[in-house]
This record gives C-alpha cells, sequence and structure tokens, in this order.
C-alpha cells in the first residue's frame, strides 16, 4: 500500500520492491507467519502480536518503515518536523 | 434427470438457482453489454471460463491463488464503526481496530456528513483527530470525503439548482451554475487538503467522484492536480461514482477531453494525468439480473481499465457496484466470488 501511495507501483511491482527490501521471497512476503517475524525483529510493527510491550507501534514503526522501503512517510516527516528531530 | 442447479445471487441479493446453460448465457450477455458500451474487447474464451469457474466454485467462502493477495483502501471507514454500527468509539480506535483487528491495509478518517463543503467548517478540528490516528497507527490513514457538487446548488448553497434549471430549459443558466460550483467545490477541497497534509496525512481521498456527473468529476481532477502541486508529499485517490460520467453539464473538458459519456478505461487517464496515485473503479451492479451477468459486465469494464492503467487501480466492491449485490447486509459467498474474479481476472491492485 506504501508503494502503490508513494511510487504509483502496480502490486506485482510493489510486492517485488518490498520482498527486495526485506530480504524475502514473495511467497514469504504473502504469509503471516514468515511476516510476523519479520516484522518483529525489523520493528515494523506488530501491535496485535504478545509481547506487545516490546513491539514498534504506530509512529516509531513507521520510522522503520521510511527507513526500510526508502520511502518518504508524510505523517513522519511532520512529526519529525514537529518533534524537531 | 433434473440437471444441475446452482447457487447464485440476483443483484438485489436474493437467492437464484441457475443450471451451467443458463450462467454462461448471462456470462456472454453480459460481457457483449459492456462491450457494446464501453467500445471495448469483451473478455477471451478463456477468461469467460475462469468466471464461470468462480461463479459455481464449492464453498461458502472463495479465494484468491496463494501470492495473489492485494491490499486494500476504502471510503469513510473509520467512521463505519460508530455511525452505522452504532458502537461508540472515536475514529482514531476505529482506525486502530481496522488495523489490529480487521486486518485492513489502509482506512481514511473521514466525517459522518462524508463531503467537503461540510467540512471544510470542521477542517482544523478533522485534521486533529487524523493526527491523533496517525500518531497510534502504523498503516497508512487517509483523510477522506466527497466532493458532491450538489451540496453547492441553493437554498443551501451558493449557485442556482442546474437539476432545476434544466427541466426548466434555462440550459445557459444550467451550465454556469455547474462552473461556478466547481469552483466552489474545488476550493474548499483544496483548503481541507492543506489542513490534513498540515498534520501528515499519509494520503488524501476524493471518493464517489462524479456523483453529480461530469463537473463533479471535473472537481476531482482539478483539485488533486492542485493538491498533487501544493503538498507533492501527500498522494490521492481518486474514487469514482459510477461506472459512466453522466453528462449533466456535457461540454466540461479535462485537458481537451469532454467528460461526459467517459467509461473506466478512459477515466483512469485523466486521473493519471491529475496526479493521482490510485484510482478506485466503479461498475454499477443491476439488481434485476443475475451475479454472473453483473460479473461478466464488471470483469469487461474492468479488464479494459487495468489494461491501460498506468497507476494502481483499486476496485469498489461495496453495496451495489462491482458484482455486489444492492443491499445493506452483503453476502460472502457473493463478496469472495466478486473479490477473486476481479483480481484474478481483472488484476486489480487493491480493493
Amino acid at each position: 500500500m506504501r508503494l502503490q501511495l508513494a511510487k504509483k507501483m502496480k502490486i506485482n511491482e510493489a510486492k517485488a520492491y518490498v520482498a527486495e527490501k526485506l530480504g524475502v521471497t514473495l511467497e514469504e512476503l504473502c504469509d503471516v507467519v514468515t511476516m510476523s517475524e519479520i516484522r518483529e525483529e525489523k520493528g515494523l510493527g506488530l501491535a496485535h502480536v504478545e509481547p506487545c510491550a516490546e513491539a514498534n507501534a504506530g509512529m516509531a514503526a513507521k520510522f522503520k518503515i521510511q527507513e526500510i522501503l526508502d520511502i518518504k512517510i508524510n505523517s513522519v516527516e511532520k512529526f519529525r518536523e514537529r518533534a524537531g528531530l | 434427470m433434473e440437471e444441475k442447479k446452482f447457487f447464485t445471487r440476483m443483484g438485489d441479493g436474493s437467492i437464484v438457482y441457475m443450471t451451467e446453460n443458463q450462467i454462461r448465457a448471462d456470462i456472454e450477455e453480459g460481457v457483449k453489454d459492456a462491450a457494446r458500451r464501453g467500445k471495448i474487447d469483451p473478455l477471451t474464451d478463456d477468461e469467460k471460463e475462469a468466471l464461470y469457474q468462480i461463479i459455481t466454485m464449492p464453498g461458502s467462502i472463495v479465494g484468491v491463488e496463494p501470492g495473489m493477495q492485494i491490499v486494500t483502501s476504502n471510503d469513510s471507514g473509520s467512521d463505519k464503526i460508530s455511525t452505522k454500527c452504532g458502537i461508540p468509539t472515536s475514529r482514531d480506535v476505529n482506525a486502530m481496530i481496522h488495523e489490529r483487528l480487521l486486518g485492513c491495509d489502509s482506512v481514511d478518517i473521514g466525517y459522518s456528513d462524508y463531503n467537503y463543503k461540510t467540512v471544510k467548517g470542521v477542517a482544523k478540528r478533522e485534521a486533529t483527530v487524523l493526527k491523533q490516528a496517525l500518531n497510534q497507527c502504523t498503516m497508512p490513514l487517509f483523510y477522506g470525503a466527497m466532493p458532491n457538487l450538489g451540496f453547492y446548488t441553493k437554498p443551501d448553497g451558493p449557485v442556482e439548482n442546474w437539476a432545476v434549471l434544466l427541466p426548466e430549459g434555462r440550459i445557459d443558466e444550467a451550465l454556469k451554475a455547474q462552473e461556478e460550483a466547481v469552483d466552489h467545490a474545488v476550493r474548499d477541497i483544496v483548503y481541507v487538503a492543506e489542513q490534513m497534509n498540515d498534520v501528515g496525512a499519509d494520503a488524501f481521498m476524493l471518493d464517489t467522484s462524479g456523483a453529480a456527473g461530469d463537473a463533479d468529476f471535473l472537481v476531482a481532477l482539478k483539485a488533486t492536480e492542485i493538491i498533487r502541486d501544493r503538498f507533492p508529499e501527500m498522494p490521492v485517490e481518486i474514487g469514482m461514482a459510477g461506472e459512466f460520467v453522466l453528462g449533466m453539464h456535457g461540454k466540461l473538458k479535462y485537458n481537451d477531453v469532454r467528460l461526459a459519456g467517459l467509461y473506466p478505461h478512459k477515466q483512469v487517464k485523466l486521473v493519471e494525468q491529475a496526479g493521482a496515485s490510485i484510482f478506485g473503479v466503479v461498475v454499477n451492479t443491476n439488481s434485476n439480473r443475475s451475479f454472473p451477468w453483473n460479473m461478466a459486465r464488471v470483469c469487461t469494464f474492468v479488464k479494459a481499465c487495468t489494461d491501460v492503467a498506468e497507476i494502481p487501480v483499486h476496485a469498489n466492491v461495496g453495496m451495489g457496484v462491482c458484482g455486489l449485490p444492492m443491499c445493506e447486509n452483503l453476502p460472502s459467498d457473493i463478496v469472495s466470488r466478486a473479490d477473486k474474479a476481479l483480481v484474478e481476472i481483472c488484476k486489480i491492485d487493491g480493493l
């Protein structure tokens, strides 16, 4: 979804881009078990899976997503401006 | 022995049982109807066979082949839990429910009176709700509403009502009124967009565009062009109101293309030119015809659209559009079949 918005990529191109950035196969990208581990490991947001206390969610996760996917996320940039980061 | 009949539904949601021959005949007729109206290619024999298999597939709920999963966007999503279901939750909480319980890929924060003319008066407060939600959610959050040009007519709007003027034969006044309304609506939308960009909206949604005809679609295109120029960091999605742009004005053009009468495969090209990131395609459901007939039309129109689209296409699959029945409680047997056909046959990028 982020790639469709940021780079106007169609679904297959977007999936290939994300898979490459995360170092997973297309099959793994669509697999909930693999992706739960990847999201947890890379801090990409996993707020509904315990232990929630250790997981990134919301803005913290979006900072990581922006960095790993090499895209600009408007909410992250505005937050950064406001926080003086 | 009686010929086997398959469970399916009519466009109003009522149950109907059809034989293989009846289903195939309706598919054929639906494809022809779309091809004739849109002046587009019909589905191939393989695609029609794939659609027949999806319609008659065993199981209440069907799914796409592994690896063909797509993403979702929506309209007035974050408001539906409170406004439609009557569950008293705030919209930032609704957005988190969509993310963490419903598994959505994005959602929009929208006002219960889902149009930009109304939102303009409370835009700063709406932006505050969006800002709270943006801090809490990981998935992309849109701000969304409809251009809804009809709201700009008297007595509660600033311009004369063209729906009153046209039957009276006051054609020039009706055209002028629509042109004036376009300017008002574009100004309101861009104003709201600025407030949402200020708090970091991940994207901006112009939903049900073209609902009041060609002038309404022109508003969406013009507003998108300005938004993309002034706030390039905020992508835009334009979702349509119907399969066909009604010529309420009839002479309006965008980049030298007349808007009246455009079908999805031509709508998407203008949406691209305006700078939008995603196009929300719509095909209307005929409630008097069967699901096979409706879905064959949908697949023909949507495939013609995705064939030429250079931006992602999300199919609008809600009540009364893209094959879904015209009823409030949508049956999952039809929803999942429509989704599967849209993904596997039409190659859509999202729902």
